[in-house]
C-alpha cells in the first residue's frame, strides 16, 4: 500500500486511513510508469497540469487557422491561460516531487505513458465543432474542480486555482455561447455540433472517475471528489445543450486510462511534435 | 519636406476631385491637422490609405503563419507562451487595422476577399519559410524591428485612425522586438548548435528584412505623393538606412555577423553603408514567386473555406436572436 511520504496539504495529514481505502474500494491504479504512486500528491498535480498542458497545446494548433479572426484571438487566449496554469502546476509538482525536475523537464522530457491527462483533451482538434464542444465539456468540469481547489490546504495550489478559476469562468462563457451558436445556427452547424457531442461524450466519463490518488488528495485537504461533481456538471451541460437544441447522448462506452498513463495513439504524436526541439538539444537553455 | 512646392498639387489625372477642395485639404495637412473618416478627402488619398492599411492588415494575418509554424514546437513553456501571445497580438493588430480601414468605406469581408484572390498584397517577408526555431527570434528582432522603424513614422500619419492604430501597435511591436532579440542573444550564447542555428537564421532573414522597406526611392512610384500628404514622412531608403544603423550594433553586441561583405561604417555620413539589394529576388517574391507565396495563400484560403459554415452559423444564430427580440 502507500508507503511514500505524504506531502499533500503541506504535510498536515500523515496517514491515509482505512476509511479512504474503503472509499475507493481498492481502486489503486496501476500506473503505467510507476505501478503504484510513490508520491500521490505529485501524481495528483500532474493530472491537473497535464489536462491543461495537453488541451492548451491542442488549442494552440489552431493559431492562424481559425474560422474567424476573433476566434484566432479567443482560442489563443484560452490556450495561453491553460498553458500558463499548466506551467504553474508543473512547477509546483516538481517542487513536491523534490527531484529537481522543472516545469519544462516535466513537460518536455516525459513520454506519453508518463502523462496523466484525461484522454478527452488529447484527441485531435477535428473541426471547429469538435474543438468547441470539447472545450465546453471540459470548461464546465474545470470550473467545478477549480472552485473546490481554491480551498485546498496546500496554499500554492489554492492560489493557482483562484487565478485559474477566473479564467475558466470566462472560457465557459465563451464556449457555452459557441455551443448555442453552432447548435442553433444552421442545419450544417447543428449536425456538426451533434456529431462532435456524440463522439466526445464517452470521453467525459473519465473526468469523473476517482481512484486512490484522488482519495488521498481529498483526504489531505488538497483534492476534489470528482465523482460528486457530476450532477452539477450535468446541470450546466444539459442546460446549454438544451438551449443549443442539441441532444445529450446516452452514457455507455466510457474509455479510460489517461490518469494512469494509458492514452490514445494521438498523444504520442502530439508529444513527438511538442517535444522534438527540446529533446534534440538536451541541456540547452532557451 | 514641409515646404515642397510640388507641381503635382493639382488633382491626379482622371480624378474628379474639385481643385478648391483639394487645395483646402492639402492646406489642412500642411498645418499638421489630422484627417478623420468623415472629412472630405481626395479619392486618390482614400485609395492610397485603403491600399496601405489593408496591406498592413493582411500582413499581420499572413504573418501569423510563419511564426505559427513553431508554436507547437517551442522548446520551453515560457517560449511557447511568448510566441503564442505574439501571434495573438498580430491577429489583434490585423483586426484593429481592418476596423480602421472600414472607416474608409470598405468592409472586412471585401478586404479579405482581395487577399484571398491575390488582388491585394501583403508584406513579402512572410513568403519566406521559418526553418528553425532561431527564425522566431530573428523575426522578432529584424522583422518587428523593421516594422517599428516604419510604423513609428506612420504613427504621425495624417489619417487619424491609422496614426492612432500605429501608436498602439508600435508599443506591442517594441515588446516583440525585445523578446526576439533576447531569444537571439540566448541562442548566440548557447550551445554550438544553437549558435550555428541563429547565425544561419540571420543569414537568411537579413536581406529579405531590408526589402521590407520597399523599392529604392528612384523606383518608388507612390512615395512623393504619400509624403506630400503626410501619409509617410520619410522615403523607403531613409527608413531602410535607419534600420541598418540601428541593427548593425545590435548584431555586433551578440557576436553575430550580417551577411553583407560591403557593410562598413562611413565616417563621413555617419551611417552604415551596405551592399546592393537583390532587386530581382524582391520582384520575384512580390509577383508571387517567393518560396512560400502559394502555401501562405493556400493556408489562408483553407482556413477561410473551412470556417465558412461557422461564420454562417454565427450569422444565422444572430438573426434568430434578432427575430426573437423583435417579436
Amino acid at each position: 500500500m502507500t508507503t511514500g511520504k505524504r506531502e499533500a496539504g503541506d504535510g498536515k495529514r500523515d496517514k491515509v486511513g482505512s476509511s479512504v481505502d474503503g472509499w475507493v474500494a481498492g481502486a489503486r491504479p496501476a500506473t503505467a510508469t510507476s505501478g503504484t504512486a510513490e508520491n500521490p500528491f505529485f501524481e495528483y498535480l500532474l493530472r491537473l497540469a497535464d489536462d491543461r498542458l495537453v488541451l492548451g497545446h491542442r488549442l494552440s494548433e489552431w493559431c492562424g487557422h481559425a474560422p474567424i479572426l476573433e476566434e484566432d484571438i479567443a482560442l489563443a487566449n484560452i490556450a495561453l491561460d491553460l498553458i500558463g496554469q499548466a506551467s504553474l502546476l508543473l512547477k509546483l509538482a516538481g517542487e513536491i516531487e523534490g527531484k529537481g525536475r522543472s516545469e519544462d523537464t516535466l513537460a518536455y522530457f516525459r513520454d506519453a505513458i508518463e502523462f496523466r491527462n484525461a484522454q478527452l483533451v488529447e484527441l485531435p482538434n477535428g473541426d471547429f465543432a469538435v474543438t468547441i464542444v470539447r472545450q465546453f465539456l471540459f470548461d464546465a468540469w474545470d470550473v467545478l474542480v477549480l472552485e473546490r481547489l481554491t480551498a485546498a490546504s496546500n496554499q500554492s495550489l489554492a492560489g493557482i486555482a483562484a487565478k485559474a478559476l477566473k479564467e475558466a469562468k470566462y472560457h465557459l462563457r465563451h464556449t457555452a455561447e459557441w455551443v448555442r451558436m453552432l447548435g442553433d445556427g444552421t442545419a450544417e452547424s447543428h449536425a456538426r455540433a451533434q456529431r462532435a457531442l456524440d463522439d466526445l461524450w464517452p470521453y467525459t466519463a473519465e473526468l469523473f472517475l476517482r481512484d486512490a490518488i484522488d482519495a488521498e488528495a481529498v483526504a489531505s485537504g488538497s483534492g476534489v471528489d470528482v465523482e460528486s461533481l457530476r450532477p452539477r456538471w450535468r446541470q450546466t451541460v444539459d442546460q446549454v445543450i438544451g438551449e443549443a437544441t442539441l441532444t445529450v447522448p446516452k452514457d455507455g462506452f466510457a474509455p479510460r486510462g489517461g490518469r494512469a498513463g494509458r492514452h490514445t495513439e494521438h498523444l504520442g504524436r502530439m508529444l513527438a511534435d511538442m517535444q522534438s526541439l527540446a529533446r534534440a538539444h538536451p541541456g540547452a537553455a532557451w | 519636406m514641409t515646404d515642397q512646392k510640388s507641381p503635382t498639387s493639382a488633382p491626379a489625372a482622371g480624378s474628379t476631385d474639385d481643385a478648391a477642395q483639394v487645395a483646402e485639404f492639402e492646406a489642412r495637412i500642411a498645418q499638421g491637422e489630422s484627417i478623420e473618416p468623415k472629412d472630405w478627402m481626395p479619392e486618390r488619398y482614400r485609395k492610397q490609405l485603403t491600399r496601405m492599411m489593408s496591406q498592413h492588415a493582411h500582413s499581420e494575418i499572413v504573418g501569423m503563419l510563419p511564426e505559427g509554424n513553431w508554436i507547437t514546437r517551442a522548446p520551453s513553456l515560457r517560449r511557447k507562451m511568448v510566441l503564442l501571445a505574439k501571434v495573438q497580438d498580430e491577429a489583434g493588430h490585423g483586426l484593429y487595422i481592418y476596423c480602421g480601414t472600414e472607416t474608409l468605406g470598405i468592409g472586412r469581408e471585401e478586404l479579405v476577399d482581395q487577399l484571398l484572390t491575390g488582388k491585394a498584397k501583403y508584406s513579402s517577408i512572410f513568403n519566406y519559410p521559418t526553418l528553425t526555431w532561431a527564425d522566431i527570434g530573428v523575426i522578432g528582432w529584424f522583422v518587428d524591428g523593421a516594422a517599428i522603424v516604419n510604423q513609428t513614422m506612420l504613427a504621425k500619419a495624417s489619417f487619424g485612425p491609422y496614426a492612432r492604430a500605429m501608436v498602439r501597435i508600435c508599443k506591442e511591436e517594441n515588446f516583440h522586438k525585445k523578446q526576439g532579440y533576447e531569444s537571439v542573444a540566448t541562442l548566440a550564447n548557447g550551445t554550438p548548435e544553437q549558435r550555428a542555428m541563429v547565425q544561419d537564421a540571420v543569414n537568411r532573414w537579413w536581406w529579405p528584412s531590408l526589402m521590407m522597406f520597399g523599392p529604392s526611392d528612384k523606383d518608388s512610384p507612390n512615395s512623393a505623393e504619400l509624403i506630400r500628404w503626410r501619409v509617410k514622412r520619410d522615403t523607403n531608403d531613409t527608413l531602410r538606412q535607419r534600420f541598418v544603423d540601428l541593427t548593425v550594433p545590435q548584431a555586433r553586441a551578440v557576436n553575430l555577423t550580417l551577411p553583407d561583405p560591403d557593410l562598413r561604417y562611413n565616417e563621413e555620413t555617419e551611417h552604415w553603408d551596405f551592399g546592393e539589394i537583390d532587386w530581382t529576388e524582391f520582384h520575384e517574391v512580390i509577383s508571387g514567386n517567393g518560396p512560400c507565396n502559394r502555401e501562405r495563400l493556400a493556408a489562408r484560403r483553407k482556413a477561410h473555406d473551412d470556417g465558412a459554415w461557422v461564420r454562417e452559423a454565427a450569422q444565422a444564430y444572430a438573426a434568430k436572436r434578432d427575430a426573437v427580440t423583435a417579436a
